[in-house]
């Protein structure tokens, strides 16, 4: 699994590729954690851009689960992005589409955001870890 | 081991049927005769069973309650809901001659909705029968002599014919009883539960109800994994949804249709059956939840192809 950073003004943008499973949720987890975690506290969003998921087993939505309380528990938002169809049929058995914020992409994602992410968004901002 | 029979597989509580969901099978099943013409009792039937199940069955509402058959003269039973009233009647029919019968009853907990039934279990009235009651629960005895106690039940435990024993399960000690060798292991579940695998005759079934699993924990997913090795039939408390299992009913003691998926694909077991319902669903909902589960198998499937049911109260599994 790969996973790449980004801040996008307000909004930590994590691009997630690969399986999520048993094996690997522990590395999506610490990737959650550095960005969630002070002195680098998202203020505004997460959103993960699951494009390049593949599969996510029940140890990665458990991953998804944590970060999202944490952040509600802030008023921050947490948002996942771009779900392949098998990913979006286990989200949706698992019932995670009801309980987590999907959208179709990160541009949708971002909509939902500040101007100033969005901002960032456009003008590509590069990745800044990995 | 011949076959499983499900007496109750209803979760937390007894439901029933009600007059207005009777009502909306009848005018389903009416509506999709529409235009037919049934010349005997034979192609009606043969119509009936074309149906979908919730349009023509039920998935019923008693309460943890299977019968492991073993093929030989003594009975073998996960757990005493309110299944276990039918279950006695029918043990009863099936005496041969008025001869004693011997029952061997494996105890997951002691909460009420897995002892309620024994109050009302027939063959525990008949002297000459044998009541074997095992449980890893010291207080075992002291739980279901209490159900019956005043002002809870108006007939006391010592009203029972039958000789009623009671036999202590070390977790991880396998035991033989009535042909059959019964391994126990402690579960996650509020006061404790344990799940019960069942081997003889190169058949193996692993009973495993109110069970919650802690998802961050790899070595409890581990010790699941080796319980379930190569079981041929995998009863599973799939009562939530994952999303609920681990939110807003997280450490209510039970587990998702998702986990069961996982756990028996990495064991290899060969049959998973969605066990102690949600008393809230109804039988379409359980029926969307099969669906749902086994197309969650087949998009995740690995070498082998795992077999998904749903248990309901009457469901026969051949082994």
């Amino acid at each position: 699994m790969q996973i790449a950073t980004r801040q996008l003004a307000d909004t930590a943008l994590l691009t997630v590729e690969g399986r999520v499973d048993h094996r690997s949720a522990g590395e999506l987890e610490q990737a959650l954690s550095t960005v969630l975690t002070p002195p680098d506290v998202a203020q505004g969003t997460v959103v993960l851009d699951f494009s390049g998921v593949e599969y996510i087993s029940s140890v990665g939505l458990r991953v998804l689960m944590v970060a999202a309380k944490q952040l509600r528990g802030r008023n921050a938002g947490f948002a996942v992005a771009g779900l392949q169809p098998v990913v979006a049929e286990i989200f949706a058995i698992s019932r995670f589409d009801r309980v987590l914020a999907v959208h179709p992409d990160v541009a949708a994602a971002l909509d939902q955001g500040s101007e100033a992410a969005r901002a960032a968004w456009q003008a590509g901002v590069p990745p800044a870890a990995t | 081991m011949k076959r499983v029979r499900f007496w109750g597989t209803r979760g937390s509580l007894p439901v029933a049927l009600t007059a207005a969901g009777v009502r909306r099978k009848v005018v389903a099943a009416l509506q999709g005769a529409s235009g037919r013409n049934f010349g005997s009792e034979a192609e009606t039937e043969r119509y009936v069973d074309s149906l979908p199940f919730p349009a023509a069955g039920t998935y019923g509402g008693h309460t943890s309650c299977v019968e492991i058959e073993t093929g030989g003269p003594d009975f073998l039973l996960c757990d005493l809901g309110s299944g276990a009233r039918p279950f006695g009647l029918s043990a009863m029919s099936r005496r041969v001659g008025g001869a004693p019968q011997t029952f061997h009853i494996f105890m997951s907990h002691l909460h009420w909705d897995h002892i309620m039934g024994l109050p009302f279990f027939v063959p525990a009235f008949i002297p000459g029968n044998r009541v074997v009651i095992y449980g890893s629960h010291r207080e075992l005895e002291f739980a279901l002599r209490r159900q019956q106690d005043k002002p809870s039940f108006p007939v006391d435990f010592s009203i029972f014919g039958a000789a009623m024993e009671f036999v202590h399960l070390d977790p991880g000690v396998p035991r033989q009883v009535a042909g059959v060798t019964v391994a126990t292991m402690l579960q996650r579940h509020t006061g404790d539960s344990y799940g019960y695998r069942f081997e003889s005759q190169g058949r193996t079934v692993v009973y495993s109800t109110d069970s919650e699993h802690p998802l961050a924990q790899a070595e409890h997913t581990d010790r699941f994994v080796e319980f379930f090795r190569g079981a041929d039939l995998v009863i599973f408390d799939a009562m939530y949804s994952l999303a609920d299992s681990i939110s807003v009913k997280a450490d209510w003691g039970h587990s998702s249709n998702v986990v069961g998926v996982e756990l028996c694909q990495m064991a290899g077991a060969r049959h998973l059956c969605l066990f102690h319902h949600e008393p809230v669903f109804d039988d379409e909902a359980i029926e969307g939840v099969l669906a749902e589960t086994r197309r969650l198998e087949e998009i995740t499937r690995g070498d082998a192809p795992l077999y998904v049911s749903a248990a309901y109260d009457g469901l026969e599994i051949e082994l």
